[in-house]
């Protein structure tokens, strides 16, 4: 007889399922922030998973900085294709053309803070009401302590201390005009979580999170890759590395590790013995010790 | 003994078949709560270097003489800088045998309604005591609350054992008070267990500052409390949430009602009641992306499709049609208030249960609780913020439900202010 018990993983897949038809029935126009990394790709099957055997109900979005990784963005419409989604990119390059958002300045220019400009003024053109993003909470400490349905005021802002409490499974998804909702279905999840779903379910990833060669300069203790988007310092030279991505992002500012995990079980392998935290190869959370709350506070993911 | 390295093994062979444990931590300002969960991180390699090295910055530039693990929980820049911890916070660690999702909530007067958030979905709570303070008021509300959340383990951790001189009389005097209280609740389950967050006696490893303790560490009591029988695998629950209607080439007339079951055990084939149309019908398929299910238990989210063509929606429930759950209007509950915004006598509200949503009014509060000494207070019916009161509703449909006690999907329910759209309310249904 069977002990009726859900493994870890399951229980975690059925939650971020409740989330999103929880979503599909309280807002009227949702959106599915799609950075091109593991945890959207995942969240994307999980969506699908949530409304199987009809297509996902929302459209995918992604915020292009201009500074990807052309792996990625390969990868991105393949995807949207599989899945049958309706994908809508928001450019950095239109804010900043536009003149309300410009660029920065130095040898490693980051569009990281120039996203949420363009990510406010795309959710607005939609007239998206609920945004679903992949955060999770073990990612950093202010995203500890967010919310499954994470309101924004009108300015798309996050005041940490006027967040609604969430009891059970009770998700309070009302709003005022103008106001909206950022959704972290997979709250949850630990990096490791991620990792063993992705294997368990067999989601592709793009190449990049897996071991391969590639020109990179280290730069303050982080390995940036060789990109039309960064110049060397004096003194600074490109190296050949193996290395591969924990986490994806602009081209300017992700880390890589030095990595031969080149499938998914040494990927696994890696995680459970690395000493780093996956953001800690991110220069932008590491500008200050309240980086990412600062950023979230102006409407970052 | 036991060797903190064996949590740092990489192998995982073993982890799909992880069990999930949900608990709560409550305790005053200053009981050690973020150590004790900085401690249990720590100690089980869920900590990453740049993590700690981040702390250790933290801890120099502000004069702390040790490592304060607590930097590692306490999130944002406002409670770093009053070196308090000021909404539920999550967590998460892993043992080789279970995964741990730690709410996090703080311990101050006025956040009572952090510590009914973060208990309202654990499957146990721990409740921390400074060994030298012993039983206090916030100890009796947060061990009050632990019951009303219909909490079934609570593990009483009386810390800071290190400045009673690992004493086992303050810890036994300590235990008879809080058992001469903890009379008056309703909690199957409780263990108290010595410790030291700070120096990590009995946390991870038995302490041998304390021989006289003959009971297991905190965290081996976390990876074996069993919690699997806490479900209600009887009464068959399944509120329908979303409709899922392909009409594709594919599956032209598929009609598939999706939600998370939320009680029993359903069947395919099996004979259920559509609630509150009340026209029965038998369960053709139970379906998922990955394939057919034979059945589906709680907390499993699946779709189920019927032999009927009934016209069903959100809200609607799917349940067993010896085993139904009440249908009415005029409800009863236990509410913890959670807004500054008194309780309006009288008012209108909207109310989320399950996956159903109505307009209520509030007809009546009937006392209200007194949280330090669990006596009725039937004078003062005015409600506020952190208050605990009986009251009743009245709901502009019928609710289908069961008591909070028997079910805690079925039972409990949110009261939404219409103006602020604030949640407001959490409510026990009795």
């Amino acid at each position: 007889m069977s002990s009726y018990n859900l493994s870890h993983l399951d229980q975690l897949e059925s939650e971020a399922i409740y989330i999103f038809r929880e979503v599909a029935a309280q807002f009227e126009k949702p959106v599915i922030l799609f950075s091109g990394g593991k945890d959207s790709i995942t969240m994307v099957h999980l969506a699908q998973k949530a409304f199987w055997p009809a297509k996902i109900p929302f459209p995918l979005l992604h915020i292009d900085t201009g500074h990807n990784f052309p792996e990625a963005l390969e990868f991105r419409d393949n995807l949207a294709e599989r899945y049958k989604v309706n994908l809508d990119v928001g450019l950095v390059q239109d804010s900043i053309d536009k003149g309300t958002a410009a660029e920065e300045k130095g040898v490693n220019p980051s569009r990281n803070t120039l996203q949420s400009i363009t990510l406010l003024e795309k959710l607005e053109e939609g007239q998206y009401d609920a945004a679903f993003g992949g955060g999770r909470r073990d990612e950093e400490k202010a995203r500890a302590k967010e919310r499954f349905f994470s309101h924004r005021d009108d300015f798309g802002q996050w005041d940490p201390k006027n967040q609604r409490p969430e009891l059970w499974n009770l998700y309070n998804g009302k709003k005022a005009p103008g106001e909206s909702f950022r959704i972290f279905p997979i709250s949850n999840w630990t990096e490791m979580d991620v990792w063993q779903y992705i294997k368990k379910e067999k989601i592709a990833l793009p190449s990049i999170y897996f071991s391969h060669q590639r020109e990179v300069v280290k730069r303050n203790g982080v390995l940036i890759a060789k990109s039309p988007y960064n110049t060397l310092l004096d003194g600074e030279n490109y190296e050949e590395k193996t290395i591969r991505y924990r986490t994806l992002g602009c081209m300017t500012i992700t880390g890589a590790v030095e990595s031969e995990a080149d499938n998914l079980d040494k990927i696994i392998e890696e995680v459970a013995a690395a000493r780093q935290t996956e953001r800690g190869g991110r220069a932008d959370d590491k500008r200050s010790e309240a980086a990412m709350e600062e950023r979230k506070r102006q409407g970052y993911f | 003994m036991r060797d903190t390295e064996e949590y740092n093994k990489t192998d995982t062979a073993g982890y799909l078949d992880m069990d999930l444990l949900r608990f709560s931590t409550a305790g005053s300002v200053d009981d050690g709560k973020s150590t004790l969960i900085g401690r249990l991180m720590y100690d089980t390699k869920s900590i990453f270097e740049d993590q700690i090295e981040a702390v250790e910055k933290s801890s120099k530039s502000r004069g702390d003489e040790h490592v304060n693990l607590a930097l590692l929980t306490d999130g944002l820049k406002a409670e770093r800088e009053q070196g308090i911890t000021i909404d539920v916070a999550y967590r998460y660690f892993a043992t080789p045998k279970r995964k741990f999702i730690i709410a996090d909530t703080p311990g101050h007067v006025q956040y009572t309604r952090n510590m009914v958030t973060g208990a309202s979905n654990v499957n146990l709570a721990i409740i921390l005591i400074d060994a030298r303070k012993g039983v206090i008021e916030q100890t009796k509300r947060h061990s009050f609350i632990a019951s009303l959340l219909q909490i079934k383990h609570v593990i009483v951790c009386i810390n800071k054992m290190d400045l009673v001189d690992y004493k086992e009389e303050v810890f036994e005097q300590i235990k008879k008070d809080y058992l001469s209280f903890d009379a008056k609740l309703e909690i199957p389950d409780i263990r108290f267990i010595p410790i030291s967050a700070l120096n990590g006696d009995n946390v991870v490893d038995k302490s041998e500052n304390m021989d006289w303790y003959k009971g297991p560490s905190l965290l081996w009591t976390l990876e074996n409390v069993q919690v699997a029988s806490d479900r209600d695998l009887i009464d068959g629950r399944f509120p329908v949430q979303w409709v899922i209607r392909p009409q594709s080439k594919e599956h032209p007339d598929f009609r598939g009602y999706a939600g998370l079951v939320s009680g029993g055990i359903f069947r395919k084939g099996e004979e259920v009641v559509v609630l509150p149309s009340g026209f029965t019908s038998r369960i053709k398929t139970i379906e998922t992306m990955d394939g057919e299910l034979q059945e589906a238990f709680p907390p499993m989210s699946v779709a189920m499709t019927l032999e009927d063509e009934i016209d069903i929606s959100r809200g609607d429930m799917l349940a067993k049609i010896n085993n139904q759950p009440t249908k009415g209007q005029d409800i009863e509950l236990m509410v913890c208030w959670l807004n500054i915004d008194p309780l309006k006598l009288g008012g209108k509200y909207t109310i989320k249960h399950t996956t159903n949503e109505t307009r209520a009014i509030i007809k009546e509060v009937k006392y209200k609780v007194n949280v330090n000494t669990l006596e009725k207070q039937e004078q003062d019916k005015e409600v506020g913020a952190n208050d605990i009161a009986r009251i009743t509703l009245k709901t502009a449909k019928p609710l289908l439900y069961d008591a909070y006690r028997k079910n805690r999907n079925t039972g409990s329910l949110i009261i939404i202010d219409e103006f602020s759209q604030q949640t407001v309310g959490a409510g026990m249904i009795i």
